[in-house]
Order: C-alpha cells, then sequence, then structure tokens
C-alpha cells in the first residue's frame, strides 16, 4: 500500500527522519517493501529567474539570461512559447537529471542529464523544464500539465531547489499489510500505527457536518442478502456542482496512484484511501423506483460496469438494485447507468460492508476487479463505514459542492461500531513471551493502541476498538505488547521446561537414505521432479486406454494441462531428464528419484489416495546396457539384504526383448529394460538409455531386516568350472535355479561366458558357469565334490536337457 | 693348477665386467659355474688330484668360486638396480593430466540439506513426521485456523484435487495430524514437498519445506528463539544471529519472521542481503491457542511454538544455486556440483 509522508504528517506530527519512520514501521510489523521519493530521479534544478528574454530570429526560440542564485546569470535558450521576462521557472543546472520526453513532450522515455548545448548558434547553460519533464501533471502540481514551462509561484526563492516548492522531495512509502490487520489498508490506519510506534498523539480528520432538511421521506433501502451485507448505509446530497476537485485532493489521490476525475467521484476514492473504505457514489436521476435493494442476482441478470464492460450474473454475485434494474456489482464496480455525470446534481452515496469472501469470489470469477474490490477482498469492517460516510459528506461541505440532507438510510445487522471489552491475565500474557513486560510498558503501549488499559492485580482490562477484530484473546493481547515493546527483548531460552525427548529418524526414512547412499556410491545422482505430470506423459508410455497408470488424479486448477495430472508413474519425468540431459549434449549419466507415485482409491477423491515411495533409475551413454542397470537394481536388492529375481517381460515404452519385471520372494516390485526406439525417437534421445521403476512399499517389509553373520567355514571352499550345452531359448536363471536346487553345498554358482556359433548346432548354445561348494563341519573331499557334480549333472540333463561341452 | 685356477678367475673377471645384462651374467655364471662350467670341471677334476694335495687345492678352488661368486652377485645387485631404475623411467607419466572418471554420485541438494536439517532437529531430541502430499483442506487449512473465509487463504494459490482434497501448500497441515494422536511433550519436524500456484524465476510450483512444531509444558516466544539462534549456528556458522520481527501467520500468535545476519558479510551489507545485512530464513511464532485447542491440548498446561522453514530457500543461501527451477530438471551440470 501507497502511503505519503506529507499525507502521514496530516494526522501525525512525525519528527522523525524517513529512514527512522520505515524502521519504527519494520519494528512493528509493517514492512516498507520500497520507500522513494517522488522527485528521486530529479536533481539540480532550481528556481529560475528570467531577467532578459528576446526572441531568436526565424525560430521559436528565445535566448534569456536566466538569474539562477549562487550559480549565477546563466544564458538558456528556451523554446517554450510560455517563456517571458520577470516569470520563475525550473532551471535544470548542468549536471542536473530530469525526465527525457518524446516528441509529443508528454510521454517520458527515460532519465536524461543536461549537458552543455548549443542550439542555432547560441550556447545553452541549462535548460528550463515543463512539468512533465519533472514527473508530474496537473493533479500533482497545478499548471504541470501545459505543454510549456512550468511557472512557479512569484515568491519562490531565486536559486532555490525546486524539490519542496513543488512536494518533488515528499517520500512514498510502499507498506506491507499483514492479512490480519485489513484496518492499516489505509493512509489513516498507518498514522494510527504511526502515532503508537511513535508515542504521538494522533489527530482525527473532520468528520462533522450540518445536514440540511429532511428530503427523501419516500425513498427506501432494503438488504435481502444480509449474510453478504451486514451493513449499509446511503446518503442523499443535492445542489450538487461537478467540478475539479481542489489541488491538494487531487496530489493526495495523485500520489496514491489514483487519478482525478471530478469532486464527487475524488471524494469517494478519497475516503477509500483515507479511511480504508469503498464509496460509491450515484447519479440520483438514474435511481429508479425510490428505492435500492441489495440482493443476489438473479440467474442470467446482466450489468454494464463504469467500464463498460458487460457481465452476466448468477446467484453467487450480489448487486445492488433499484426498484428495476442493477445500479451497481457490489463492492466491485458501479454500473454506468448510475454513473456521475458533469451534469449530475443530486447524488446517492453508498458505504457499505460486504463479505469479503464474496466479493472475493465474484471479482475472481467476474475477472473485473478494482481498488474497491481488493479492499473488500480485505476485510472491511462496519466500523469504517460510519466514519466514511461522515467524512465524505464533510467532504462535500467542505469542498462546497452540494449540500448534504438529512436523508439517511441505514440497514444494519453486523457488528457493534462501538468498543468491546476484553479481561486477560497478565501473566498469561507475558507467558506466551516468556519474559515479564513491566506493567507500565504494558499499560504505555496499549493506550497508544486506544485500548484503554486498566490493571488490577493480575486482571488487565481492554476496550477493544471495533477495527481491531483480529484481538480476541491473551496471545493477540501478547503480540500487541511485544510488537511494541521490541523484539528484542525477547531472550534465547532452551525449553528448559520441556521434558526429554528422543530425535531422528524412522526406520522407514534411515532404509530410504541408505538405499539413495548405497545408489550414489554406484555412480548414480539423485535427482527430484514434480509430483504432477502431463496427460501426454502417458501416451509417451503408450499405455493402453485401460491402463490402471492413466487412473491419475487431476488437478482442478493446474497451471496448465502439461502439469495437470498426479504422477502415477515416475518413468516418463526420468525418460524426460534423461533426454533433457542429452539434448544440452550430456552423453552419459546415471540419475535416480524416489518419490511418491498417487494411486486414488476412488475417482473424484473422496479419501486420501494411497502415496507409494517408489523409486526409479534412469542411466544413458555408450557404457551402459541393460546389465548395468540391472546392476543398480542389485544394489537396491543388496542394500536390503534380499536377491532380485528377473524374468523377460514386456512394457509398452520399452525394448521388446530388453526388458525384464522384477520380483523379490515371488512379489512383484518392479521392471527395467531398454528404452524402445519409438520413445527414443519421439525424445530425441542420442544415445542408449535404460529406466527401472521399484516399488519401495512393497520392498519397505524388508527394511530393518536382522543381519546375521554366518561363521567362516575353517576348510577351503572346492570351486568347479562347467560349460554346459542347452537349448538356445535355455535362460541363465533357469540353469542357476537348478544347480542351487540339486546339491545344497552349493554357495555361488556365476555365469563366466556365453557361446553360440559354428562349434556348435543352430539351436544350440553354450553357457559356462563357475560354481563354489562351500564345506561345514568337515573338508569337502575330492570323492565328496565328484558325487555333487554327477548329481549336477545328472539334474541339468534331466531338467534342461544339458550336456557337458566336450 | 694354481695357474689355471688363476687363469679361470681372471677370464671370469673379464667376461663379467663385459656383460652388460642379467642374462649376460647369467650365461658367464653357467659356463664358470654351470654343470659343464670350467670351475666345475677342475672340481670334477679333483679325484685326480694326489691325497695330500686336496685340502690345499679345494681350498684353492674354493676361494676362486668364492671370489667369483661376488663379484657376479655384486654385478647381479648393479643390473637389478638399474633394471629397476629403468622400469620406474619407463613408468614416468604427466600426474597433470585428468585424474579417472570418479564414479561416486551424491544426493540432490534439496536432500543435503534436508539430511543436514533432520540431523541437527533430531539431535534436539525432534522426531521426523512425513505427512502425505494430498491434504484435505480442513488439515491444510482449517484446524490452521484458516476457515474458508479467512483472509490469509489469499496468501497462497492452492491446487485442489476436489471440493475437500488438495495439493498442501504447507507442511504445517503434519501438526494437526501429529498433536490428533500423540499426547505431548511433542517434538516434531516434518520434511516434505508442497504445491502451491506460482511458476517464474523465483517460484516453482512444487517446492520443499520443513515444519517445526514443540508442544510441552511452559514453552515460551523466548525458547523458540533460544533454539532458531542453535540452529542458524549450525547451520550457517556460529556467530550467526538471528532477529525476530513481527508478522501474521494464521496457525501462530504471536508470528514472526526470522532474519539472520548474513553470513556473507558478516552484517555489514552486501549483494546478498541487499545491503541490509540480513537475510530472511524463516517464519515461526507461538502454536495459536485455537489451534492448541482445536486439538484437543488443554492451553492452560501446555503451549508450543511452531516454525517453517523454505528447504530451496537455504540450499539457494547455502550454494548460492540462482534458479530454483535447475533443482528439479535433473541436469547432470547441476546434480554433480553440490556435495556437502
Amino acid at each position: 500500500m501507497l502511503a505519503p509522508l506529507s499525507w502521514l504528517k496530516e494526522y501525525v506530527d512525525i519528527d522523525v527522519t524517513p529512514q527512522e519512520l520505515e524502521d519504527k514501521l519494520f519494528s512493528c510489523g509493517f514492512e516498507v517493501e520500497e520507500r522513494y521519493e517522488v522527485g528521486k530521479d530529479i536533481s539540480k534544478v532550481v528556481v529560475g529567474y528570467v531577467k532578459e528574454c528576446e526572441p531568436i530570429p526565424d525560430t521559436h526560440l528565445h535566448l534569456c539570461k536566466v538569474d539562477a542564485g549562487e550559480a549565477g546569470i546563466l544564458q538558456i535558450c528556451c523554446g517554450a512559447d510560455n517563456v517571458k521576462a520577470g516569470g520563475k521557472y525550473p532551471l535544470a543546472l548542468i549536471g542536473a537529471t530530469v525526465y527525457a520526453t518524446a516528441k509529443d513532450h508528454v510521454t517520458i522515455e527515460g532519465v536524461m542529464e543536461i549537458g552543455q548545448g548549443k542550439l542555432r548558434g547560441y550556447d545553452s547553460f541549462g535548460m528550463l523544464c515543463s512539468g512533465v519533464e519533472l514527473g508530474l501533471n496537473e493533479d500533482l502540481y497545478p499548471g504541470a500539465g501545459y505543454n510549456g514551462l512550468l511557472v512557479l509561484p512569484e515568491d519562490a526563492p531565486i536559486g532555490a531547489d525546486v524539490k519542496p516548492i513543488l512536494g518533488l522531495d515528499d517520500q512514498i512509502y510502499d507498506i506491507a499489510i499483514t492479512a490480519n490487520r485489513p484496518d492499516c489498508q489505509s493512509i489513516y490506519g498507518i498514522a494510527r500505527e504511526v502515532a503508537a510506534v511513535l508515542c504521538k498523539e494522533l489527530k482525527a480528520p473532520s468528520l462533522d457536518f450540518t445536514p440540511k432538511d429532511t428530503m427523501k421521506d419516500d425513498f427506501s433501502v432494503s438488504v435481502e442478502a444480509t449474510d453478504l451485507c451486514p451493513r449499509y448505509s446511503a446518503h442523499y446530497v443535492y445542489d450538487v456542482k461537478i467540478g475539479p476537485s481542489p489541488a491538494w485532493m487531487r496530489r493526495r489521490l495523485a500520489l496514491t496512484g489514483i487519478s482525478s476525475i471530478s469532486n464527487i467521484v475524488d471524494i469517494t476514492n478519497y475516503v477509500l484511501k483515507e479511511f480504508g473504505q469503498p464509496m460509491h457514489a450515484f447519479d440520483y436521476r438514474f435511481i429508479e423506483g425510490n428505492q435500492i435493494c441489495v440482493r443476489r442476482a438473479k440467474e442470467g441478470e446482466k450489468i454494464v460496469t463504469l467500464d463498460e464492460k458487460e457481465f452476466e450474473l448468477n446467484d453467487q454475485n450480489l448487486i445492488i438494485c433499484d426498484g428495476k434494474k442493477p445500479v451497481a456489482l457490489a463492492g466491485i464496480m458501479g454500473g454506468l447507468n448510475s454513473e456521475i455525470k458533469d451534469d449530475t446534481t443530486e447524488v446517492m452515496f453508498e458505504a457499505a460492508k460486504f463479505a469479503r469472501d464474496n466479493i472475493r469470489k465474484s471479482s475472481r470469477a467476474l475477472g473485473q476487479a478494482s481498488d474497491s474490490s481488493a479492499l473488500y477482498a480485505k476485510g472491511v469492517y462496519e466500523y469504517t463505514t460510519v466514519m466514511a460516510m461522515k467524512r465524505a459528506l464533510h467532504l462535500i461541505e467542505e469542498l462546497g459542492c452540494g449540500t448534504v440532507s438529512a436523508s439517511h438510510f441505514e440497514q444494519n445487522t453486523g457488528n457493534s461500531v462501538e468498543p468491546t471489552e476484553m479481561k486477560v491475565s497478565i501473566n498469561k500474557v507475558n507467558g506466551v513471551l516468556g519474559i515479564t513486560v513491566p506493567n507500565e510498558d504494558i499499560v504505555r503501549i496499549l493506550t497508544n493502541l486506544n485500548m484503554a488499559p486498566v490493571i488490577n492485580g493480575d486482571e488487565l482490562t481492554l476496550q477493544i476498538p471495533a477495527y481491531r477484530e483480529d484481538m480476541e484473546d491473551y496471545p493477540d493481547v501478547a503480540e500487541e505488547v511485544i510488537r511494541m515493546y521490541g523484539y528484542d527483548h525477547v531472550k534465547s531460552t532452551f525449553m528448559p521446561t520441556a521434558q526429554v525427548t528422543m530425535g531422528g529418524l524412522n526406520l522407514r526414512q534411515k532404509s530410504e537414505l541408505k538405499i539413495k547412499r548405497a545408489l550414489c556410491a554406484a555412480g548414480a545422482y539423485e535427482g527430484m521432479h514434480y509430483s504432477f505430470f502431463s496427460p501426454s506423459d502417458l501416451d509417451l508410455l503408450r499405455l493402453p486406454e485401460n491402463a490402471k497408470e492413466r487412473n491419475a488424479i487431476q488437478l482442478i486448477n493446474p497451471i496448465n494441462i502439461d502439469l495437470s495430472l498426479m504422477r502415477t508413474t515416475l518413468a516418463p519425468e526420468m525418460l524426460r531428464a534423461m533426454a533433457g540431459n542429452q539434448k544440452k549434449g550430456i552423453t552419459e549419466g546415471r540419475i535416480f528419484e524416489l518419490g511418491n507415485i498417487f494411486i486414488p482409491k476412488s475417482l473424484p477423491l473422496t479419501e486420501y489416495p494411497d502415496e507409494r515411495e517408489t523409486i526409479c533409475i534412469g542411466v544413458f551413454g555408450k557404457e551402459e546396457n541393460f546389465f548395468t542397470i540391472k546392476g543398480l537394481g542389485d544394489v537396491v536388492a543388496d542394500t536390503l539384504g534380499v536377491k532380485f529375481d528377473y524374468e523377460a517381460g514386456t512394457k509398452t515404452f520399452l525394448h521388446p526383448y530388453q526388458t525384464a519385471i522384477v520380483s523379490c520372494d515371488g512379489e512383484t516390485v518392479g521392471y527395467v529394460g531398454k528404452v524402445s526406439y519409438e520413445v527414443a525417437d519421439e525424445l530425441n534421445m542420442t544415445v542408449d538409455s535404460f529406466v527401472m521403476e521399484l516399488d519401495l512399499r512393497v520392498l519397505s517389509k524388508y527394511y530393518g531386516k536382522p543381519q546375521v553373520f554366518v561363521p567362516i567355514s575353517k576348510f577351503d571352499e572346492e570351486k568347479r568350472d562347467f560349460a554346459f550345452v542347452v537349448d538356445k531359448n535355455t535362460t541363465c536363471a533357469e540353469v542357476e535355479k537348478r544347480i542351487y536346487a540339486a546339491c545344497d553345498y552349493v554357495t555361488s554358482v556365476t555365469l563366466f561366458d556365453v557361446y553360440e556359433g559354428s562349434q556348435l548346432p543352430d539351436d544350440k548354445k553354450s553357457m559356462a558357469f563357475s560354481v563354489v561348494f562351500t564345506p561345514r563341519d568337515e573338508k569337502l573331499k575330492g570323492k565328496k565334490v565328484e558325487g555333487f557334480v554327477e548329481t549336477i549333472l545328472n539334474d541339468l540333463k534331466e531338467n534342461l536337457g544339458a550336456t557337458l561341452r566336450a | 693348477m694354481k695357474e689355471k685356477l688363476q687363469q679361470i678367475k681372471e677370464k671370469a673377471i673379464a667376461a663379467i665386467e663385459a656383460t652388460d645384462g642379467l642374462e649376460k651374467l647369467n650365461d658367464v655364471r653357467m659356463a664358470v659355474l654351470g654343470k659343464t662350467g670350467e670351475l666345475t670341471a677342475v672340481l670334477k677334476g679333483m679325484k685326480d688330484v694326489a691325497p695330500e694335495d686336496r685340502p690345499k687345492v679345494g681350498q684353492l678352488v674354493n676361494e676362486t668360486r668364492e671370489a667369483i661368486e661376488a663379484l657376479l652377485e655384486e654385478k647381479k645387485v648393479k643390473f637389478e638396480e638399474e633394471a629397476l631404475k629403468k622400469r620406474y623411467e619407463s613408468e614416468k607419466i604427466d600426474v597433470t593430466m585428468p585424474s579417472s572418471k570418479h564414479t561416486h554420485g551424491n544426493l540432490h541438494p534439496i536432500t543435503q540439506v534436508k539430511n543436514q536439517l533432520t540431523d541437527i532437529f533430531g539431535s534436539m531430541g525432534f522426531e521426523v513426521y512425513e505427512g502425505t502430499e494430498i491434504e484435505t483442506d480442513y488439515y491444510n487449512f482449517t484446524a490452521l485456523n484458516t476457515p474458508q473465509d479467512h483472509p490469509a487463504r489469499d496468501m497462497q494459490d492452492t491446487f485442489y484435487l476436489s471440493p475437500e482434497f488438495l495439493l498442501r501448500t504447507q507442511t504445517s497441515a503434519g501438526q494437526i495430524h501429529v498433536m490428533e494422536n500423540q499426547k505431548p511433550p511433542i517434538k516434531i519436524i516434518s520434511p516434505g514437498k508442497v504445491f502451491r500456484s506460482d511458476d517464474d524465476a523465483t517460484h516453482s510450483p512444487m517446492f520443499s519445506q520443513m515444519e517445526g512444531l514443540v508442544v510441552d509444558k511452559g514453552i515460551t516466544l523466548c525458547d523458540l528463539k533460544g533454539m532458531l539462534d542453535e540452529f542458524v549456528q549450525e547451520v550457517f556458522g556460529k556467530g550467526t544471529t538471528t532477529r525476530l520481527r513481527p508478522s501474521y501467520f494464521p496457525f501462530t500468535e504471536p508470528s514472526v519472521e526470522v532474519d539472520v545476519s548474513c553470513f556473507q558479510c558478516g552484517g555489514k551489507g552486501c549483494k546478498l542481503c541487499k545491503g541490509t545485512g540480513w537475510i530472511e530464513v524463516l517464519g515461526a511464532g507461538v502454536v495459536n491457542k485455537k489451534v492448541l485447542e482445536g486439538c484437543g491440548i488443554d492451553t492452560d498446561i501446555y503451549s508450543g511454538f511452531a516454525f517453517g522453514i523454505g528447504v530451496e530457500r537455504i540450499a539457494m543461501l547455502k550454494y548460492g544455486i540462482n534458479n530454483i527451477k535447475l533443482l528439479f530438471e535433473s541436469d547432470m551440470r547441476v546434480l554433480k556440483q553440490i556435495d556437502d
């Protein structure tokens, strides 16, 4: 929110520097996001007095002798049509900075530094300036809108800095207001805080006015939707003379970002900025049926707002109607049909409280917003409706632009505007803080905050002003006290009254970290991808219509379609991450991600979905192949103390002959395989890429598996190598399984060679294995091993038709 | 005989001196001392020597052999030394050439920061509770004193999955589950992914938070400050100090923003801290009485504090990562950099 220092000074005698004020605001909870001088880009511009002014023949220029005070008498060439001897104008000295304007002399094109110039052969030692060149307009300074020189007051001291004269030295504070303090969304609201933090008196704006005779006895105001409009007040003003508002009002509005329109409209905007209370002024002529009614719109009802946009409404939108038609979109914008015109003579003012949530939702749903709707969305209290109406009527009189009637209409089902009493325990207030704030400080602080504190023993009685709806209980009082007392009073203690607790990771968290670290040790890097993905990711995987992965939870309001589904598999983002690297010329890498997939139990969601921890591994590069990624799978298995089984299988996005389904103890836990050429092409992959996905939820049952020590045999192991000739489609796993099954002294079976070729029949291959026999209580004698070997050979012959290779 | 031995010896010495390597040296050894060697032949001829002369001749032969062997040994050692030297020389490398590819990966920067934080808080007695990414409106907002009409809901743009379910916007949602299921004393931290409808250079629609919650007898704002002081020194280094300033969160009252003294300039003012000497790192506060009461906790006995840390923010500050999006792209060049 923008707050000009000059306006704040209207209510508080601020005697600290602008920086000190910023620090004070910061310390009591109002962060100044930005503070700037109105004329921050303007420097070295002084009051110049034109002593002589001669036209330069055959040009529109004048050659002037300008008295610049200390800077001396300077020769200046000036092209403005209103330069004349005896006039005082802003003079930018050499080295000054002012705004550069386009050819139209209106559009600002940046900041320029003034140098010594030469026009038509005449030296010019500076520049006489227009209002625009100083960043001013007609609202900020009367006469500044003229397309020529800005005329300074006759009493402006020659050679003086123009900034204080033109108000360019004013400071603007852009203040962040937290959501609990809607009462501070206004200049007066901030001034209240400034007064409290500086221990200064707060000067209230004048609210008095003298109503003339009651005029409109037959007029009525009714509120049908009291839930959405707890307070509505209207007041009739007549003999209105539309015209410009005074300079002080225009300037203040301009400094807070509002352009002047006319006195009546400016009054509503001024009150909005001053008190944070949106107001509206209807042209009474166009209010039909002698009534105003606040109600929900009917389905399909239409309104055209002041900015000439038409809206079709429904019963979620609140409207202000006369006897026949909607005349305003409540809290958002007035209707075009009843706007203030140049010939308006009668006005009905409105000051109301509308439900914040309704205005917020309507504003969003209709895509229509205003300063007014922004304020309502943050919260407007009943309290300000009363003040604001009085203030507006006072301003009517002060500006002399109308006659205030005694016709006041009010519908009120909302909160009281009177203070409410609150009693709290001082011990509890201090108990929240952990320090004891002296009672006199508590009283001082709460007095400054207008809460009229009275202390009686441990009991603190407060009168909470109606604009502090956030004050509910002793913690709120504690916060008020400490933010004014100073957070630097808070000491560091380390929970002296707390009990000892055990901390750290649980078994699942430790196990997941162990798996991650093992994969890192195997050369893989951890990645992290979004929990949501795109419907196109499911198509990328070539998933059929009925695939379970397509049963994904949808976001109602995604940022875009590509982030619109909760992921049901980690694979697509891993594929895209690998492709992304390859696109950048990174042609090898190992990445893993441990994250959740989201499996709905019902759609739309009626209960928490299943969030399954899943691990996805991706490897790519010329050194990688099916078996290197399989090795990473085995790293996971080893970490858990289990063994994975791999069986040839298929996945719609993987190579038909280089894909395996992974299982553990007979239970499927995932898959692994080479990315299919179709998918690789679609993603413009340049190197072989492989992906693996494992369901950690299934594997979690192995977390914390007890580690058991197997004593080392004192007898030597026996190792034998065999080359078997088997059918070509016999798998390594089948042979391994038979060898283990045939002899329980076998502790390790390792394939070390495979041969297919001319030395064997076409349908055969040879597989060579190293088999280790581990002795138990006694040495394995040669004869016994020979017996094992024979058993194994017989078993393989019988079950797999295997023979020893000659 | 004596002359003959002298002759053998001199010939052998000359031959040994003439050798240029171990192989030749061995040839000489064989020619003199081998089965058919000259000196061996002399030994074999001992049977022809008169018995009374044998000791003397034997001694002479032995002396000769020892002399030759000593010389052979001396030469052998010399050749071995030379050979070793040559081998070393032949294996000379350019030590400035690149090292072999290291094959050790590392954890994601966010995981690294998360681990540091869980270590610190774990040692202070905090358990780690991980909630779900999908939450209900009740746990994410209502139970945290943020009812439907509450202004604070505007502070966060929420992704909804249904009227009731949403993607949690804050790990604070976990607070309520813990307090509903556990009686004080409670000390938990809750790290996890959170989601907000924000997508620009400094915002990512998904990021990570770590919520902390303590509920016990007599917990105060001073305890919050004390714990934070310990925490920031562990994370940002000894000598780092904290500054509390008033703020607003619906579920804490009073609420504070916590700044740390700038660890880059020590508080003098630099680019990182935008000249202020302070860096905003987290939000915190005394747990709102209404939140505790909503969970059935007796606020006449118990009180607590809570804090929420932006994990990406800590990672970006600590490691100088300039764009939050980089953390979610799995660019190997990014992933390889941070190994803390």
